[in-house]
Formats: structure tokens, C-alpha cells, sequence
């Protein structure tokens, strides 16, 4: 088939990914290192302050311009978007600007906008503290997203330093995802590996029936299955029951609401999207070699660790980074089933976007959630030397 | 000009007319949209104001539910896409809203004038209503001493046991301070300094290891009745229906529980202005709001309301004087600057052991 033909079949899927996928994501993930609301709603004030450096005092016609600003920003939707902006680094901002916004449109026209007309409004809008954010909002691009993301913060004098001890999150959340994400890979293998040999090598009419089996999950909801796990693993659910009534426990387990339920139940959502791609490939193992190998004198483990596992390794690769892949996205799964400490890194996506509206820090955190996995996925492929998870 | 390009020219006019024509007439066709809570309570409000409503007025309503966040609003607006007309809101995304420009300013005498309603309840964008408590509740069926105050749920000597909490700063700092013995006039001054976020934390931590956290309206009851806790946070009404319709025996305390406001807003630029201000007036009338309150014991924001419920109701009712007197407003101003950094440091609170 000549590249054009190639190239032509292929453009519906390219051009769908194109338009619904990478454009819109772009656009999105654009908005952790852009900064737009304070250069347009404050631009006389930073047009006073260029060339200003945090450690000189405020040059006096700053106030002025900030009068002259909050007043032009009397269309509701630019000042309220600053002032959300600068109350991410500086917290109190946001009330101080409506007030002096509310004051300065109804002050006389002939008054004198000053140092001390804001500091008796709030103290903080005379303070170099809020110009210097001010100054550092100036955008057109901004680190303040992609640096929160890794629990930086940047000083009033320009300094870029740790969060302070009690608000670091991110990267701990990071490592938990990512330790959440790998516990649920090993163990999908270790249930997932004797599924899809069985199905590989059993007769046919079994095979089908196991198959079933396992494509069944995928005919019922996921929150349907995520809150029976609840209703299992509860400590008066039907698991800790069996137990209670077996004597094999003196008191209830404690499964739900804690690491152990989102193990549970992020294993038993992803184990088909391991079992799949590994039966794949274990279909096209021949039997013979495993014969071969025992006719050579090798014992089964001998014979399973250096003839099976080395054909089966693309298979294994296959499944186990789709099911990282999905496990390092999960949010639904751990905020049902899992205590705060289980929570991943896309629940707070998800709440930034939704809940609070911080798209910036949630483009952040999306691009820091991305570019680990993708480095994860360079050092896999390196290590297996472009072998066994080369996705071809 | 010939004939084949006078048919072109005819063909290109009635294109031109076709497409300036269908996006406004797909723009004004939708119905009037309403968004509350979902559950229950919506199902108490299609039943006494949005059926009601219908049937007076002629006209049809969809109703929708959500489930909060300013983002959600500022998404709609701000994305050109919104169909929603007329939204019950929180407190804190009532006054961001309204800040943002995200809601009409209302104009009170289309909803029945300011004075239907009782005083703090109207808004420059909103119109309270209903008022509800976050109180502390428990479980009346099993034995014990019972708690009667915020500093029993911090008492893990006095009342062993696992607690639960919203997983969100917002109203358990308050409660920790309570709990420490601040004075309710001076809670919020005292939050607003690093020393009393400190207090409150640390308050808190005293019973870290007992603590469970809830995310759904739905959540404490079933974790009172599973057993997995012995006390837990929660909004009266919820209690109150867990009773009546699961015949549970859960007890609540109304001393220091902390009553906030839902408001109805309308949302900006809607093409259903009008018949949005009609859907206000029209619940937020005495009546609808007191047949509402058998089925969610959420108080009115209606003057007369109170009058028309029935005494039986009235025990359970953050309205009832009693209640209301021992009560702490929350404080959505306090909120709206501080949740981004509270929240913050909750996180990182919460998530490590």
C-alpha cells in the first residue's frame, strides 16, 4: 500500500485525536504556565511599578494607578479574577481588593489616592508584599503554577524555597500515586498471569466460558462495582461476618476507608485490562517449546522461567503498563473506597478544576502527573532495551 | 449576469439566510433549568415547588442536580455553553459569584420584595433558601453517657469511639476552636490569626487517630448506623429524615452547631430572565417552603413560613428560637479568602498518618 493510501486511512482517527484530544488538552495544560488575569485587570498599576525591585520602597505613584485600575475594573468578571489570582499567593487579597474596589468607586472625585488611604482599607494593600506579587503576576507566562506543583513557593524577594512543613503535598501525593499505582500492577499480574495462561492453553469451550467471566465487569458500572466493595468490606459487611462466624478473627477487620479498599478495589476494576493483552500473547506461544524444553531434561520451573517467561515478557509489558497507565489516573476508585491518606494526585485535579476553579494548579499538577509517567515509560523502555515494551 | 450564475447567487442567499437563521432559533428554544442538591431533598422540592410551579404558571421545568464548586459556575459562564437558569448555591459561592459576575444582580420586588424575608437572608445576587445546621450527632440507641457539646467529641477518655468529619477545613476548624473554648462572638477573629489556625489543628490532632472522614451529605448516617463511628458531623436535616424514614434513634446537639444558608441565584445572561425571577418568587413563597419542611427539616427563609409549619415539626427545625439561639453563624467571608490556603494545609494534614 503506497504512504499516501497509508497516510489517508489514517486520517480520521489522526484528525478526531487531533481536534477532540491534543488541541483541546494543550489548551488546557497551556493554563499552568499562563498568566492573564493580572495584566488585565491591573495594567497602570504594573505600568507604575516597572523597574521597581522588592527591596526599594513603594514608589508612591503605584496607589494612584491601583485607584485608577479598580476603578476601570468596575466590569465585575477581570478585577475578581485577579484578586482570586494574587489570594493564591498571599491569602486576605482577595476581600482587601473588593473592599478598595467598592471604596474607590464611590469616592469623591477629588480624592487623593495614597499609601495611607489603602492601609486604612486593609493593611495589605500597602505592604511590598502585595506589589512584589503583583509585580511577579505580570505574566505573560508564570512558574507559580508548575512550582506549587512541586511544593515550591517563591519569597517576596524573588527566592524560590520549600512550602512550608505543613502545607508540602504534592510530591507526597505523587509518590503515593505512583506506589498505589505499582501495587496494583503486581498484583493484577500475580491474579491476572494464571487467568490468561488458563485461557491460552485450556480446550476451547472452557476458554470461552472464562473469558466470559472475565469480560463481565465491563457490562456493569464502575461506581457500581466500587461501592459493593463497600458494602463486602465494611466492618459489619459481608466479609468481616464470614469471618466473625469462621473464628478465624476475634474482632472485625478494618478494610474499607483505608489503603487496603482501594488496593482491593482498584485491583478488581483494572485486572481485565491485564488479562486481556497477556492472553494475547500467550495464544501465540506454541505449545511445543514447553514440551521441547522438558524433552531436554529441563524441570517445569526451569522450563517456565527460560522458555515461557521470556515469550511471554511483550505480554506482560503490554498489560502491566496499561494497567499502571489507568491506576496513575484514578481518582473515583480511592475517593470512594479510600481514607485522605489514599488520595491520588487526579483527585485533586479534579478538585481544582471543579470545586475551587484553580485551573492553573490543576494544568500543573496534570503536566507533573504526565511528565512522570512518560519519564517512568522512557526508563521502562530503556531498561528492557527497546524489547519487550516497544508497543508494536 | 446569466442564468446558471443568478441560480448560484439565489443558492448562496438562501445558504447565507439558512445559516444566520439556525443558531438563533436553536438558542432561545431550551426550557426553563433549575439545579439543586439531587437526592431527597430535590425530590421534597419537584414535589412542593417545581411541580407546583409548573402547573400554576404553564410553564415547563427541568430540573437538574449538582454537587457545588464555584469552578463548575465560572466554567459554564465563562465557556459561552450555559443552560442553566436558576441554581441553588452555598454561602461562599454565592458571594464569589456575585463577585465574578457570574450571577444577576436581583431586583427584590420581582421576588417578592425584601421584606418576605427574614433579615440576612437577601443578597445583592441571591435571595436565601433554606438555613440548615452542621451539627454534632450520635447514635441514641446504644448506651452510654451521651454527648452534649463539641468538647465531648474531642473527649476520646470520656467517649471512646471513632468520630467522623467532612474532609474539608471548612466548619471543622470551627468546631475545633469551640471545642478549645473559644467564645462563639470571637471565633472567627480567632481564626483569622495563624496562632488560632495552629490551635485548631492541633485540636484536631488530638484525635487524629480516631478520626474518619466523610465526602457525601449521605455518608455519616450510614457510618453512625454501620457502627463504624460513635459521633459524627453532619447537617440536621439529614438526622432528622435517617429517623423518620429508616427508624433510626440518632440524637443531635444543637448547642454551638453552625447554621449556614443555601440562596437561590440566576445565573448571568440567561435568555430566561423573567421566567427565571418567576421560578424565585414563586419558591421562595410562604407556603412551598412549609410544606417542604416535613420531608427536609431545613429551615425557611420566608417570614410567614414559620407560621404554616406544623408545632410537630418545629422541635427539629433550625428556625424554632430555640435552636436558633445556641447556634454560631459560619462566616462565607472568612471562607472565600482563606479556603485555597486552609484547604492547602488540611491536605496535608489529613493525608499523613
Amino acid at each position: 500500500m503506497s504512504t499516501a493510501r497509508k497516510h489517508a486511512l489514517l486520517l480520521p482517527l489522526t484528525g478526531f485525536l487531533a481536534v477532540f484530544f491534543i488541541v483541546p488538552m494543550a489548551w488546557f495544560l497551556a493554563y499552568g504556565v499562563r498568566e492573564t488575569e493580572v495584566p488585565r485587570a491591573l495594567p497602570e498599576t504594573l505600568a507604575a511599578l516597572s523597574g521597581w525591585t522588592a527591596d526599594q520602597p513603594v514608589p508612591p505613584a503605584a496607589y494612584p494607578a491601583l485607584a485608577a485600575d479598580l476603578r476601570a475594573g468596575a466590569d465585575a468578571g477581570t478585577m475578581a479574577d485577579a484578586a482570586r489570582r494574587l489570594n493564591y499567593e498571599l491569602a486576605g487579597v482577595r476581600s482587601a481588593l473588593s473592599k478598595a474596589g467598592r471604596a474607590v468607586r464611590r469616592a469623591p472625585p477629588d480624592a487623593t489616592f495614597d499609601a495611607g488611604y489603602f492601609e486604612a482599607i486593609d493593611p495589605v494593600l500597602a505592604s511590598p508584599d502585595f506589589f512584589a506579587l503583583v509585580r511577579r503576576a505580570a505574566g505573560p507566562l508564570t512558574d507559580h503554577y508548575l512550582l506549587s506543583a512541586v511544593d515550591l513557593r517563591r519569597a517576596t524577594d524573588g527566592t524560590i524555597a520549600r512550602a512550608p512543613v505543613e502545607r508540602r503535598i504534592y510530591l507526597d501525593v505523587l509518590a503515593r500515586t505512583l506506589a498505589i499505582a505499582g501495587t496494583v500492577t503486581i498484583a493484577c499480574l500475580l491474579l491476572g498471569f494464571p487467568v490468561a495462561v488458563l485461557l491460552a492453553t485450556a480446550s476451547e469451550r472452557v476458554a470461552d466460558v472464562v473469558l466470559i467471566l472475565v469480560m463481565l465487569p465491563f457490562w456493569t458500572s464502575l461506581l457500581v462495582r466500587t461501592t459493593a466493595w463497600i458494602v463486602l468490606l465494611q466492618k459489619e459487611g459481608l466479609v468481616n461476618d464470614a469471618l466473625l462466624f469462621l473464628g478465624i478473627v476475634g474482632e472485625p477487620i478494618s478494610m474499607i476507608f483505608n489503603r487496603t479498599g482501594v488496593i482491593v478495589a482498584m485491583t478488581h476494576v483494572l485486572l481485565p485490562f491485564m488479562i486481556l493483552p497477556l492472553y494475547g500473547i500467550l495464544r501465540g506461544i506454541p505449545p511445543g517449546y514447553m514440551r521441547a524444553a522438558a524433552s531436554l531434561g529441563a524441570r517445569p520451573l526451569t522450563a517456565f522461567r527460560r522458555v515461557y517467561l521470556p515469550l511471554a515478557a511483550p505480554g506482560i509489558a503490554a498489560g502491566s503498563l496499561m494497567v499502571f497507565i489507568l491506576s496513575v489516573g484514578y481518582y473515583v476508585t480511592p475517593a470512594l473506597v479510600g481514607g485522605p491518606a489514599d488520595q491520588m494526585l487526579s483527585a485533586f485535579v479534579a478538585n481544582y478544576t471543579t470545586t475551587t476553579g484553580n485551573w492553573g494548579l490543576a494544568a500543573a499538577l496534570g503536566l507533573l502527573l504526565l511528565a512522570v509517567t512518560v519519564a517512568l515509560y522512557l526508563v521502562a523502555q530503556r531498561l528492557s532495551r527497546g524489547r519487550a515494551i516497544s508497543l508494536g | 449576469m446569466n442564468a446558471t450564475s443568478i441560480r448560484g447567487a439565489r443558492a448562496a442567499a438562501l445558504l447565507a439566510a439558512l445559516a444566520v437563521g439556525f443558531p438563533s432559533g436553536a438558542a432561545v428554544a431550551r426550557d426553563l433549568t433549575v439545579v439543586s442538591w439531587g437526592g431527597p431533598y430535590q425530590e421534597a422540592q419537584r414535589k412542593f415547588m417545581f411541580g407546583p410551579f409548573s402547573a400554576e404558571t404553564g410553564r415547563k421545568l427541568i430540573d437538574e442536580y449538582w454537587d457545588g464548586g464555584i469552578g463548575t459556575l465560572r466554567a459554564k459562564i465563562k465557556g459561552g455553553d450555559n443552560t442553566w437558569d436558576v441554581v441553588q448555591v452555598e454561602a461562599e459561592e454565592l458571594a464569589i459569584g456575585c463577585e465574578e459576575g457570574l450571577f444577576e444582580k436581583l431586583d427584590l420586588a420581582k421576588v417578592g420584595g425584601a421584606g418576605r424575608f427574614l433579615p440576612g437572608t437577601t443578597h445583592e445576587c441571591g435571595v436565601g433558601a433554606v438555613i440548615y445546621n452542621v451539627v454534632l450527632a450520635y447514635d441514641d440507641a446504644k448506651p452510654g453517657p451521651k454527648p452534649a457539646g463539641w468538647a465531648d467529641f474531642f473527649d476520646t477518655a470520656k467517649f471512646p469511639g471513632k468520630r467522623a468529619v467532612r474532609n474539608g477545613p471548612k466548619w471543622n476548624l470551627e468546631i475545633a476552636l469551640l471545642a478549645d473554648g473559644v467564645p462563639p462572638e470571637k471565633l472567627y477573629e480567632v481564626l483569622a490569626t495563624p496562632e488560632g489556625v495552629d490551635r485548631a489543628f492541633a485540636k484536631l490532632d488530638s484525635i487524629k487517630g480516631d478520626l474518619l472522614f466523610w465526602k457525601s451529605g449521605s455518608q455519616p448516617a450510614q457510618m453512625l448506623a454501620a457502627g463504624d463511628v460513635v459521633m459524627t458531623t453532619t447537617f440536621n436535616s439529614r438526622i432528622t429524615a435517617s429517623n423518620e424514614s429508616e427508624g433510626t434513634n440518632f440524637g443531635m446537639v444543637w448547642d454551638k452547631s453552625i447554621y449556614t444558608m443555601d440562596s437561590w441565584v440566576i445565573m448571568k445572561g440567561t435568555p430566561l430572565l423573567d421566567e427565571s425571577y418567576e421560578l424565585v418568587e414563586f419558591s421562595t413563597r410562604a407556603k412551598p417552603q412549609a410544606e417542604i419542611v416535613p420531608f427536609n427539616r431545613s429551615g425557611p427563609t420566608n417570614k410567614d413560613a414559620i407560621g404554616l409549619i406544623p408545632a410537630q415539626y418545629m422541635a427539629d427545625l433550625p428556625s424554632n428560637p430555640a435552636n436558633f439561639s445556641v447556634a454560631v453563624p459560619d462566616d462565607p467571608e472568612f471562607w472565600i479568602d482563606n479556603f485555597d490556603d486552609l484547604n492547602e494545609r488540611w491536605a496535608a494534614w489529613a493525608g499523613t498518618k
